[in-house]
């Protein structure tokens, strides 16, 4: 334990590279760049008010914020689990020749997709002031949600770059299943009506849609719900400790396989 | 007595060679329950044992297959030997394939300090060497340009220029010193003559035995993954003249 704690101060170096790296490369030659981190969830926020809040008759000034929360979480769940799936394959040229120790791949990828997740946050505080949902005392609960989604992330991410080494079909398979997930998170519909429905275990299971939820209540100044934010921790940290454990025991494979 | 600079103790170094390439989930489960997943298994190092001493230069020489390649990389920890361990003390710096680690969308300035965290070396430590870097690849103009315009050549003297700034301790070259052109290969010769007389750990693969026999003090032959010998580098060569000479 100590000793990879070592290792992995010798090598902080490398992964603040590798953070920057991801963040530089991701809007190099755009004429937009970083700005676009701003600008996408804003205008996904437009699309899905018109859409959804016509078609739900829901005309509330909270409903592009409530839209907004569940989309930046969901979006960066998405694109660092992605990311990180790709990791290993992607870096295979470097893996190849010089020794690094391998997590700070996907660590590097999910860290990245964070700084930019926490910039585009930048557009929920505008959107939030202007719409007038103002910060109350429980927007101190908001850190518990943003903490909750990176180890969740990171574990995930984890668990899908060892299963990507070894089988090209999980970035498909894993497309499809963010893409159920995205209807099950509550993103653009107020859950109620699910909630009371016998579906309800679709989002109450969803370690996700808990930690949207917590979220929420931070930005609409309600207190959290202890049933999401246990449930949301458990599955954090189990995801965590497999994801670590499944990384670790097949690291030194992951070269016969890229 | 001064603790050995590597020291390889009977590593194997075992790879399973699929017939097919099975990396979708689909052939998998299919082919596993058909019980068709084969393997053939492929020995590429066979109970290879032996230390190098602080400052020794150790050539290896060997047939192509022979397993040199495998034995650098298992030495720089790219590859985790099936069986055995192997032993370092001090900053290795592999010089395998130049520039591999290079990202090509990064400029060749970007580049410098991302190969040199890679080698575990702080932004401060490549500040103070950027150029030196820079004016011994003697890529002045090409520093801001992303890597992906370079040519091989130019890559190879950027990775070589940054691999050599560094100061390791042990040096792994496979090859390296056929880069670039005529001039650039004078120059890095002398530049890694320079680095020798520093007392830096050298492992050193090539078919030249004239280059083994200018660059290393010691040799050693693989042959199938079995280490056939390892000695002083006259004595080394020459049993290998004759083995290749035999097998004409």
């Amino acid at each position: 334990m100590k000793k990879q704690f070592e290792n992995f101060i010798k090598y902080r170096f490398l992964l603040g590279e590798l953070v920057k790296k991801g963040i530089k490369l991701k809007y190099r030659r755009s004429y937009l760049g970083i700005i676009w981190s701003l600008l996408e969830p804003l205008l996904t926020m437009i699309v899905l008010t018109i859409v959804f809040g016509t078609l739900f008759g829901n005309d509330s000034k909270e409903f592009p914020v409530y839209i907004l929360t569940g989309r930046l979480l969901y979006s960066f769940f998405s694109s660092s689990t992605k990311g990180a799936l790709k990791s290993i394959r992607k870096n295979a040229p470097m893996i190849k020749k010089v020794y690094i120790p391998k997590y700070l791949y996907p660590m590097s990828t999910i860290l990245y997709n964070y700084v930019i997740f926490l910039i585009s946050l930048i557009v929920l505080v505008v959107v939030a002031v202007v719409l007038g949902v103002y910060p109350t005392i429980y927007l101190l609960q908001a850190p518990i949600a943003l903490i909750l989604i990176l180890i969740l992330s990171y574990g995930c991410g984890m668990i899908l770059a060892t299963i990507g080494v070894f089988f090209r079909d999980m970035e498909y398979l894993w497309s499809v299943a963010l893409m159920l997930l995205m209807y099950t998170c509550a993103i653009f519909y107020y859950p109620e009506r699910l909630l009371k429905s016998g579906w309800a275990w679709i989002l109450q299971y969803n370690p996700l849609y808990c930690i949207i939820a917590i979220f929420r209540a931070a930005m609409f100044g309600q207190r959290l719900e202890l049933g999401h934010l246990v449930y949301a921790s458990a599955f954090s940290i189990i995801s965590l400790i497999v994801g670590l454990f499944c990384f670790k025991k097949k690291q030194d494979e992951f070269i016969l396989h890229i | 007595m001064e603790k050995p600079a590597i020291k390889v103790d009977h590593v194997s170094m075992k790879f399973n060679l699929s017939k097919e390439k099975v990396d979708n989930l689909k052939e998998y489960i299919i082919k596993s329950l058909k019980r068709e997943v084969q393997y053939n298994e492929f020995w590429a190092l066979k109970d290879v044992s032996f230390s190098v001493e602080k400052g020794d230069r150790v050539g290896i020489l060997g047939l192509n297959g022979a397993g040199k390649s495998t034995l650098l990389k298992v030495v720089a920890g790219v590859f985790k030997p099936t069986e055995g361990t192997v032993e370092k003390s001090g900053k290795v710096v592999p010089l395998l394939e130049l520039g591999a680690g290079f990202d090509p969308q990064y400029t060749g300035k970007e580049n410098i300090f991302l190969y040199g965290a890679m080698l575990g070396r702080s932004k401060k430590f490549m500040e103070d060497r950027y150029e030196e870097i820079v004016k011994f690849s003697g890529l002045e103009e090409f520093i801001d340009v992303p890597i992906k315009n370079y040519s091989s050549g130019m890559k190879a003297r950027l990775g070589f220029s940054i691999a050599t700034a560094i100061t390791p301790e042990i040096l792994i070259l496979d090859e390296v010193l056929s880069v670039g052109d005529a001039k650039f290969r004078k120059k890095s010769i002398k530049k890694i003559q320079g680095m020798f007389d520093q007392g830096v750990t050298v492992l050193f693969v090539s078919h030249s035995t004239k280059q083994v026999e200018k660059i290393c003090n010691k040799a050693m032959i693989l042959q199938e993954g079995q280490l056939l010998c390892y000695g002083d580098v006259g004595e080394v060569i020459e049993k290998y003249e004759k083995m290749t000479d035999d097998s004409v």
